[in-house]
């Protein structure tokens, strides 16, 4: 039954690893434009799934850290002309620290007050923007001229050129991420969603785990804002709006908690609303209906996480009931209660 | 010294006095029973030891040292592992992960090396997996490692919770109602399993109301009411002194065990 889901689940994600790597192929430059949307979106859904969905901390606020990455690679790139590559570590270590800093003195907060919380993050960095704060950001007009990425001197310029960086770099992180859900660390932030007072009690540093979570999901969406400079090469502070935030919210709540549901519902959400080009205004009724079907027909989300694999541990329970035998032949049914 | 001292605690929540002047020791490789009628302040001793509450006054060693005031995850990596009342298993997740929660304070991985599955992580895993599995199949659970924790007997939930707190290596084991809500003969192998804690070299100091079970494994009982400590010494004494049976023995006939 679980080996069934779980097979299904890996040729699920092996299809679709396979169309995604043809697509370009298939579809017009529209639909590939579209496809890189998607993966701006998935990639910082992916980013938050670490932060919402496997710690479990309520952040409506992820477009913050989009925008502060964006702006770094933006201001990096037109004041000092860095490559836009370059900047992205700094866009990461960036948005990084606005989130340390924000997150170190509300991070105890439970659910619905931090939610509130960093809804207002996303205001005060857009505002902050809007603003012109120390004159770099260039007001409600944004910044422009932002120059072509290139890799060992190859100019990502088209379309599928973006397409393959962004859907390159989610796949990317959907290794790493897998890694670190099957990690002591990954493990520590499923045990704070489940139940922070007994997590704490059974020596897991829960502040310590939830900031960590906070900057490593703020760290990736920076990272992600320096993909999102390089293929608008205008930015404004319009495109860091709260309901931005409100989307990959309802992604990640969407998907379940699984990356494959975060991919998946990433594709729903923002390509949905595409093909149905002629309802753009009734997008939000979509949403609402959306969200409101999802919480009475599966409450769970898409695609929960399948419980984790721990191969060794066949073979370690064979080793100790050869042990046992050895021993003491006679005893060692009767302890199991 | 004592592995655990817990001198003149005081804790007030609003205006009740939940413990006053508290005053026991632990000694190493003992089995202490902290016993007393409802709402004694048993837990509440409990939470100070552990760092859940902060006393108004008094301190508490642990190995000489204080405790008092220190983060519930500082006081289990310095050793003290502990059971809930209420039990606070992860029931969703599996029986083997719950007890990779108590081992978690021994391991070492941090973010990077997780997020780049480098060998080291992964011996490191492999090490915990083993060593988590040899604490299941200590209290008997090893066959059901993969099963959901919620979907565990009462009685094996409890002993899981033992399990996790096993797994964290701790010099003082503290098990708060241990025996709550288990039938006769998931009780007798409680009985076996905290023995075996006790061969281990494990000192452990525990709440129960169920007078049998703490008449037969503790060498020692600190016996509270309304927050006070009214008797201290060995079970024989403790059973006769008159204060005791007044408060709690009295009340309770000594073999019911409805609490
Ligand atoms: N967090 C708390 N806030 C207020 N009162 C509490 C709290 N915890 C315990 N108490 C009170 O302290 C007293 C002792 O409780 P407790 O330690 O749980 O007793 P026991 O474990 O001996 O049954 C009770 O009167 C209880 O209501
Ligand atoms: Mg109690």
């Amino acid at each position: 039954m679980s080996f069934n889901a779980r097979t299904i689940r890996l040729g699920s994600c092996m299809a679709l690893g396979l169309v995604l790597a043809v697509l370009p192929f298939l579809v017009n430059n529209y639909w590939t434009d579209v496809c890189v949307s998607i993966g701006l979106y998935a990639l910082l859904a992916l980013s938050l799934n670490v932060i919402l969905g496997q710690a479990g901390i309520f952040h409506m606020g992820h477009a913050a850290f989009y925008a502060v990455g964006a702006y770094t690679t933006a201001i990096l790139n037109t004041m000092f002309q860095w490559p836009i590559f370059w900047t992205m570590p700094l866009a990461g270590c960036a948005a990084g620290l606005v989130a340390l800093v924000v997150a170190r003195p509300i991070i105890h907060l439970r659910g619905d007050y931090l939610l509130i919380v960093t809804i207002g993050i996303v205001e005060i960095v857009r505002i902050a923007l809007v603003n012109d704060i120390f004159g770099i950001t260039g007001g409600s007009n944004g910044i422009f001229g932002i120059s072509r990425p290139t890799v060992a001197g190859f100019r990502i310029v088209k379309s599928f050129h973006f397409y393959y960086l962004v859907w390159g770099m989610c796949g990317l992180s959907l290794l790493l991420f897998h890694f670190l859900w099957n990690s002591r660390v990954g493990r520590a932030l499923n045990y704070i969603k489940a139940d922070d007072i007994a997590a704490e009690g059974c020596g897991v540093d829960v502040s310590h785990y939830k900031l960590m979570a906070f900057v490593l999901g703020a760290f990736w969406a920076g990272m992600a804002g320096t993909l999102y400079s390089a293929k608008m090469l205008t930015i404004a502070p319009a495109s860091f709006n709260f309901m931005e935030s409100v989307i990959i919210f309802a992604v990640v709540i969407l998907s379940g908690g699984s990356q494959l549901g975060v991919l998946v519902s990433a594709f729903l959400f923002i390509g949905l609303p595409e093909l149905m080009r002629g309802l753009t205004e009734s997008r939000m009724l979509f949403f609402g209906l959306a969200m409101m079907l999802m919480m009475v027909w599966r409450p769970q989300g898409l695609l929960p996480p399948l419980p984790r694999v721990y191969t060794k541990a066949r073979a370690v329970l064979d080793r100790m009931a050869a042990h046992d035998s050895d021993a003491k032949p006679s005893t060692t049914q009767e302890k199991t209660l | 010294m004592s592995l655990l001292e817990v001198c003149d605690i005081t804790k007030i929540f609003g205006g009740l006095v939940a413990l006053n002047e508290v005053d026991f020791t632990v000694e190493k490789g003992s089995v202490v029973g902290l016993i007393g009628p409802n709402g004694a302040g048993k837990t509440t001793v409990f939470n100070c030891i552990t760092g859940n509450y902060v006393p108004e006054s008094g301190d508490i060693l642990f190995r000489g040292k204080s405790i008092r005031g220190k983060k519930p995850h500082k006081v289990v990596e310095l050793g003290i592992a502990r059971t809930f009342q209420a039990i606070r298993l992860f029931g969703k997740l599996s029986v083997l992960e719950n007890v990779l929660a108590g081992r978690h304070c021994r391991l070492k991985s941090g973010l990077l090396s997780s997020l780049f599955h480098t060998p080291a992580q992964r011996r490191e895993e492999e090490a915990a997996v083993e060593r988590c599995l040899e604490e299941l199949h200590f209290v008997g659970l090893d066959r059901v490692w993969q099963e959901e924790a919620g979907s565990l007997a009462y009685g094996s939930q409890r002993l899981l919770e033992i399990a996790r707190a096993l797994a964290s290596d701790p010099e003082l084991l503290i098990l708060d109602e241990p025996a709550g809500g288990m039938n006769d003969q998931e009780t007798a192998s409680l009985v076996d399993v905290i023995a075996a804690i006790r061969e281990r070299g494990t000192t452990v100091l525990l709440i129960e109301h169920d007078m049998r079970l703490v008449m037969k494994i503790c060498e020692k009982l600190v016996v509270l009411e309304h927050g006070n400590v009214i008797a201290k010494g060995d079970p024989e004494t403790v059973k006769t002194n008159p204060d005791v049976i007044e408060a709690y023995l009295g009340t309770d006939d000594g073999d019911d065990e409805e609490y």
